[in-house]
């Protein structure tokens, strides 16, 4: 009885380009001007918390809560002491992969940027370049395979199973879910959003079914406010991983 | 009974076992999350003092179980495609 035209997924993602043709290589469409303006404010945030005001206002207030949450609640956490070197990279991914995420609800965009797999998965190489550069910085070329794929205290004969697993596991899977975690997440994200706002449209009619017309009204209201908890957590949980992952990496306990 | 015999007997398309799949693949990361979060909030009221770095291995936590819903999505609209 209704008409319901839900657009197949291409139709949700894709976005025409702006500016140049639809091949040229310059294109900007929808998603790369989201990259640029996420950059931009990502810019900002480092610029304004440059600012050295004894007592700070504003967007300085902003900037210093931010780094703070990045160094106390990953770096120290996640690395304790010898990670606050990597709080600069922790801070500016995590500030990024938020302001990405943060436009799936900013009307006029409504389109996540880590939706298209392109920006997690380069995020995700860029970490994995990065902890294991990390990892072979901290022990050698050799000692950092031998760190990475013999677990200590497993017995000799056991090995010819275990060092393919953690092959397998540390360096093809771990990038792998790294990435579709954020990506899926957020696709998931602006699909339900999608989903009920053609179902609110559908019911915007003088049939006697628009009675059920608050319902998914209602759910995409609900579903908006989850999603700036969902982009939040989900920048949180990257630079979190990231910063597990490098620890794992360097650390000497053993 | 296999999906694949459920798909043949039943006429269902490549979408629906996709569908029906999924809703299974989604039930083991449901129970473990929900086992995580309900372990993680008893900790929290026992030990308030821990509870930042009870919240970050929970976070944690739910991070890895909860890839495994995730690739069950992604292979939703691979096989649904």
């Amino acid at each position: 009885m209704l008409a319901l035209q839900f657009p197949p997924l291409g139709h949700i993602v894709d976005w025409p380009n702006f500016i140049g043709g639809n091949n040229a290589w310059y294109g900007v469409n929808k998603v790369v001007l989201i990259y640029l303006l996420a950059m931009l404010a990502t810019m900002l945030i480092f610029i304004v918390g440059n600012q050295k005001k004894l007592v700070p206002t504003g967007m300085q207030n902003v900037a210093e809560s931010a780094v703070e949450f990045i160094e106390d609640g990953i770096a120290m956490e996640t690395m304790g002491k010898e990670g606050l070197k990597y709080t600069p990279y922790l801070l500016s991914l995590f500030l990024f992969i938020f302001f990405c995420n943060i436009f799936e609800i900013i009307p006029g965009f409504q389109m996540p940027a880590t939706a298209r797999i392109a920006l997690p998965m380069f995020l995700a190489l860029l970490s994995y370049v990065i902890y294991h550069g990390a990892g072979i910085k901290a022990h050698g070329p050799l000692g950092y395979f031998k760190h990475a794929l013999v677990p200590p205290g497993v017995p000799i004969a056991l090995l010819v199973l275990v060092i393919p697993i953690e092959f397998i596991s540390k360096f093809l899977v771990q990038p792998f879910s790294h990435t579709v975690r954020l990506f899926a997440n957020l696709l998931a994200g602006h699909i339900l959003l999608v989903t009920f706002a053609v179902l609110s449209s559908g019911l915007w009619t003088l049939k006697w079914y628009a009675v059920f017309l608050p319902l998914p009204v209602v759910a995409v209201v609900f579903f908006t406010a989850f999603e700036i908890l969902v982009s939040f957590l989900q920048a949180y949980v990257f630079t979190l991983l990231t910063g597990v992952y490098i620890n794992a990496a360097q650390s000497h306990e053993h | 009974m296999s999906t694949l015999v459920l798909a043949a007997t039943t006429g269902l398309t490549n979408k629906g076992v996709a569908a029906l799949t999924y809703g299974l693949g989604a039930i083991g990361p449901g129970i473990g999350i929900g086992y995580l979060v309900g372990q993680s909030v008893q900790a929290m009221a026992r030990q308030p003092e821990a509870a930042g770095m009870v919240r970050t291995t929970m976070f944690l936590g739910i991070a890895f179980v909860e890839a495994l819903a995730l690739i069950g999505f992604v292979v939703f609209f691979l096989a649904g495609a």
